[in-house]
């Protein structure tokens, strides 16, 4: 019998479907090739006529505007255009960061609330999810800028928080312990979430003692807290805090959390969470109701069932839409330009482009800088796929 | 039912092509029927659309004027309002032909492919600031956070005044003029800047305007005017010339209510100006009668000022250094000979 | 091997004293295991932690509602012509929402500077998109073909003419510099819902080609618009559109927003149509070969109709992210409902605390009460259809 993609004899070649198909390929390729050509083409004649530089020169020069929020060393008069950009990439990783971590805990608790028992904690969780997930998001992160934050007390009327912790339209201020600069802070916290998260995964997989979600809990919870006590008692426990105080405009010292950052992470967080909880829903609810009912015909416990029986399976299912999620909200994040946040679209698409003149070079690479973004987490997933997919039987 | 589609095609041929940003942009004008100026949109005084699209402003009129020229119709011309982060993009890309939006020629933007025409605002950067604070000086703005447009010289100079004082600085930028000044209002910051002018001007948009002062120094040289692309040497020489003549004419104090009595005048500079004598129009690619266009139909430079924003306009701002040479100002123009 | 037992007891009851002659009368059954009690026992505090969290939530509630009812409803200002109306006096000092900025403002945010004379033709094109709109979302409205005809193409034509001018039949050309409002919003997601579908679909049976130049193609542009933001799609659109076309082309300002928009979300779509193919056995396509149909034969009278049916919650659910996505066109300068809004905000004669707040909650309202209508429509058909079931 011929197969459908071989021709019959007798059958002229133009009728064949494969050289039809690679006639067409042809085509296609010559026809977009011709047009990306031509583009280009004009696009060069355009750029040539309009003296606008090209390339990357631009990337040492001096780039002389200041930015609100820095997590490397920069400064207006002598950090280049290059320097700006890390400075952008650094600021929209740590509100991806952030986001994620948060939006995940608050995701989890609202999709596991919208299959509770209790009708207020399922109706209020339900309400929450419809309500944000159909409203736009830069409605919301405007909301949260403009009517809620700016509604707080200016900085000569702050309200003071216990420790020393002032809260007023211009931001967060905290007691900043005088020892550390802004990358030991960081170092300690990336090493006490890396120990945290390799206790959980060393003794996550035992079965015993140290597998109850109890112990594991709390000596997760002791490694992030004690770590930091620990390294503070280390570095010489200088009981000497940089406390903000209220000077002539501003709040003078301390460590300084933007509002601009504030609203950003909770507009993010607020929003992807309620996307979150559908994904674990359904994760949830993937799981058949049999395996619950063998669980505790078993004896296990209703967290025993959840953290044994019911999680691990979701897992599969939740984890790929997840990661999504995780994109989005990274994605997302360059929304910062419309509440002032500097991300790396508002740096970099905002400013730069309009001193160095030169649009196109800066849209292509802050587009590269997202694309690997999605492609470093594809990788991952798949790695991830690989080694967690079912094994079929 | 043939003739309805080939009109159909057409209205979607016209909605799709809407301008040409071909070599000869004066050509490409007058076949337009219209021409497109980039203007401020949020700037009272310099551009801003009132709610029924009627735009009003120095930077407006000055647009009125180059249509004045072209077709004798100071309405044929329409406004696209642009942020400071796109508005050299749209005239490198052709969507506008003359940029008048209060921008400041630097050499940076001469060199990169723009061609300032000339200055039709010397102006300079300032601060505003709430009286409650009792500043007198900007030198006194150690630590404060300032209010600022992102992408503009302003937010460059900001910078290197703070440096050059060594004062520290808190820098919030927003991408459009009305976040940053709501930003300032809702008390983000302790101060606003922007060019003196448009301090002015938008203190008019504060709720409180009285609560509010501007500060005496100017840290900045913000030559504003119009620019075109590089490469239309024609097109650049209308531009510059139309804001020469509308100096010209009021230096020769031909003004929009005397201008067909000064037609008859003998003065040989004045015959010159408005084409009564030789052919100076038709030496630019426009008419001999160019001149008296545009003081007919939009005024002349004294007359533009004093209407947006000057004392006939609610900003109230003094000629200072826009008073003309003879007037103890800079603004001086070549003359038409 | 039950009955007979049951029967001999039953012969035996009179004889033995404590088996009872008679039914007892029917007990009713505890409270706390039907009705009202029960349900509050079951739903509210079955267990101490279902009562805590009723009570945590119980007090949230008291603590968030009143003051939200009296923002909306108790101080809020009803009448005035400016912002004296809702500033705070010694007699009011708690000002609620100033709703009269809204009513000031309707008419902006919905037509933008639209020539007020010409408005009627942007209200004439909500009409007719409604019509369109339900013609095809009602399952059971006559002739849905040509209602998809009048959807995709009568309407498109017909709503330029009207929008944009038509001199033939006096319809005075309005430039889309002064298009605004709502009317943008709609336009904008109307054009994003009229062009993705059909580029979806190709790109989607693109990815699924056989022919590797295609497939490459396809998922290069697909996954390369998948993987940034939307803002700097659009960014792209309005700042190097007009640079890689030759420059007599220079298109409308709207129009590079549009283009921007229909790729990003042709990009979704041809996702979303994707899953809808590959729900498709494999037994469909084969039968369709088996019978002669061609490749196009195959997609658009076998696989298609059923790809398509079974998404339809997907395809709704993609077209309210683009619903939301409209608002990022205020990037490139576009005065759609939100930046109307912003600008309006910033209107000095409106200027009070209260004012920003009036102002998103009235857009988060709009915005939620078309999102939740097409979301209700989604669930609605995901039941219809019964894709929910059959996981």
């Amino acid at each position: 019998m011929a197969r459908p993609w071989e021709s019959a004899p007798g059958v002229p070649f133009y009728r064949d479907p494969k050289y039809r198909g690679i006639a067409l390929q042809i085509g296609l390729c010559a026809a977009l090739g011709y047009l990306a050509y031509s583009a280009i083409q004009t696009a060069a004649e355009n750029l040539a006529r309009s003296h606008v530089a090209s390339g990357f020169g631009f990337w040492n020069v001096v780039a002389g505007f200041d930015i609100s929020q820095t997590l490397i060393d920069y400064s207006p008069q002598s950090s280049t255009y290059g320097r700006a950009f890390w400075v952008g990439l650094l600021n929209t990783l740590v509100v991806a960061a952030l986001g994620i971590v948060l939006a995940t805990i608050l995701g989890f608790t609202i999709g596991v609330a919208r299959l509770s028992k209790n009708f207020l904690v399922e109706r209020l969780a339900t309400g929450y999810v419809e309500l944000i997930r159909n409203v736009p998001l830069l409605l919301q992160l405007l909301f949260w800028y403009n009517a809620v934050l700016n509604a707080l007390p200016g900085f000569a009327a702050s309200f003071v928080l216990p420790g020393g912790i002032l809260l007023n339209n211009r931001g967060l201020f905290m007691p900043r312990p005088l020892f550390a600069d802004g990358t030991q802070i960081l170092a300690t916290f990336a090493v006490t979430v890396l120990l945290a998260a390799l206790f959980n995964k060393v003794v996550g997989r035992s079965a015993g003692f140290w597998g109850a979600i109890g112990v594991r809990s709390v000596f997760t919870l002791s490694i992030l807290v004690g770590l930091p006590i620990v390294v503070f008692v280390v570095v010489g426990a200088p009981f000497a805090f940089d406390y903000p105080e209220i000077g002539r405009f501003n709040v003078k010292g301390g460590f300084e959390i933007l509002p601009e950052f504030v609203a950003l992470v909770l507009g993010l967080v607020i929003y992807t969470a309620a996307f979150i909880a559908e994904v674990v829903r359904a994760g949830l609810r993937s799981v058949p109701r049999g395996q619950t009912d063998a669980a505790q015909a078993l004896g296990l416990t209703r967290p025993q069932t959840l953290q044994l029986i019911v999680i691990p399976q979701a897992m599969r299912v939740i984890i790929p839409p997840l990661t999504n999620q995780y994109l989005n909200l990274t994605k997302n994040s360059s929304l910062a330009v419309a509440i002032g946040y500097p991300d790396l679209v508002q740096i970099f698409t905002g400013t730069v482009a309009n001193q160095t003149n030169q649009p196109v070079e800066i849209v292509v690479l802050t587009m590269l800088v997202y694309l690997s973004f999605s492609l470093v987490t594809s990788l991952v997933m798949n790695f991830y796929n690989a080694r967690h997919a079912l094994v079929e039987r | 039912m043939k003739r309805i589609a080939q009109a159909l095609f057409a209205a979607a041929v016209a909605f799709v092509v809407s301008g040409a940003a071909d070599a000869a942009t004066l050509d490409t004008v007058k076949q337009r029927g219209i021409l497109n100026c980039g203007a401020n949109g949020q700037l009272p005084g310099f551009g801003l659309p009132d709610s029924q699209g009627n735009w009003t402003g120095l930077d407006v009129d000055f647009c009125r004027a180059v249509a004045a020229a072209i077709f004798n119709d100071a309405t044929k011309v329409k406004f696209i309002p642009l942020t400071a982060a796109n508005r050299f993009a749209a005239l490198q890309t052709g969507d506008v032909d003359v940029l008048a939006r209060n921008t400041t020629w630097t050499l940076s933007r001469d060199a990169q492919g723009l061609n300032p025409t000339g200055i039709n605002y010397y102006d300079g950067q300032g601060f505003i600031i709430r009286k409650a604070l009792k500043v007198n000086s900007a030198l006194e703005l150690n630590d404060a956070a300032i209010c600022v447009q992102q992408g503009t010289t302003t937010e460059l100079n900001l910078a290197d005044y703070f440096r050059t004082n060594r004062m520290r600085l808190k820098t919030v930028t927003f991408a459009t003029l009305d976040e940053a000044l709501k930003a300032y209002e809702t008390s983000r910051c302790d101060a606003f800047t922007t060019d003196a002018s448009g301090l002015y001007s938008t203190r008019l948009k504060l709720a409180k305007a009285d609560d509010h002062v501007v500060l005496p120094e100017i840290i900045s040289k913000e030559p504003l005017g119009p620019f075109v692309r590089q490469g239309d040497d024609q097109w650049f020489d209308i531009v510059k010339w139309v804001h020469f003549a509308m100096l010209n004419a009021e230096e020769l104090n031909v003004n929009k209510a005397n201008v067909d009595e000064q037609l008859k005048s003998e003065n040989p500079e004045i015959r010159r100006l408005l084409g009564a004598e030789n052919n100076f129009g038709e030496q630019l690619g426009l008419t001999k009668d160019w001149v008296y266009r545009i003081v007919k139909l939009v005024g002349n430079y004294g007359e533009a000022f004093d209407r947006n924003v000057g004392q006939g306009s609610p900003l109230k701002i003094t000629r200072g250094l826009n008073a003309l040479w003879t007037k103890g100002g800079i603004q001086y123009a070549p003359p038409v000979r | 091997m039950e009955a007979p037992t049951v029967a001999a007891s039953r012969t035996n009851s009179a004889a033995v004293a404590y088996v009872r002659a008679a039914p007892a009368a029917a007990v009713l059954p505890p409270l706390t295991t039907v009705g009202v009690l029960a349900w509050f026992k079951d739903r509210l505090f079955s267990s101490v932690g279902s009562t805590v969290m009723t009570i945590l939530i119980v007090l949230l509630l008291a603590w968030i509602l009143p003051p939200l009812i009296d923002f909306l409803i108790v101080d809020a200002t009803w009448s005035g012509s400016d912002r004296e109306a809702c500033l705070p006096s010694p007699a009011r000092p708690e000002v609620g929402a100033c709703w009269p900025f809204i009513g000031d403002r309707l008419a902006y945010v919905t037509y933008g500077s639209y020539p007020v004379a010409s408005r009627w033709r942007v209200d004439a094109f909500f009409a007719m998109l409604a019509c369109g709109t339900a013609w095809l979302l009602w399952l059971e409205a006559p002739r849905r073909d040509i209602g998809a005809v009048y959807f995709f193409v009568v309407l498109p034509l017909a709503s330029l003419a009207l929008l944009h001018g038509f001199p033939t039949l006096g319809l005075a050309v309005v430039d889309t510099a002064f298009w605004g409002g709502m009317m943008v919003t709609i336009v904008v997601a109307a054009v994003g819902i009229v062009t993705s579908l059909p580029i979806g679909i190709v790109l989607a049976l693109g990815r699924r080609s056989k022919m590797p130049a295609v497939r490459l193609l396809c998922t290069l542009f697909i996954e390369i618009v998948r993987g940034v933001p939307l803002i700097t799609v659009l960014f792209m659109a309005s700042v190097m559109l007009p640079l890689f076309l030759p420059d007599t082309w220079s298109p409308d300002k709207l129009m590079r927003a549009l283009v921007g928009v229909a790729l990003f979300s042709s990009a979704y779509m041809a996702e979303v149509v994707r899953a809808g193919l590959q729900s498709i056995p494999r037994g469909q396509y084969d039968a369709a070969h088996a019978l002669g149909l061609s490749f196009w034969q195959t997609s658009r009278l076998i696989v298609l109709p059923q790809a398509l049916t079974v998404t339809i919650p997907n395809i709704v659910n993609s077209y309210i992210a683009l619903f939301k996505d409209t608002t990022l066109v205020f990037f490139v300068g576009i005065f759609d409902f939100l930046k109307t809004i912003e600008a309006a905000r910033a209107d000095p004669k409106w200027s009070t605390s209260v004012t920003s707040a009036t102002g998103y909650i009235f857009a988060a309202l709009v915005y939620f009460v078309f999102c939740y209508a097409m979301s209700r429509y989604a669930s609605r058909m995901e039941k219809r259809l019964g894709v929910g079931e059959n996981r």
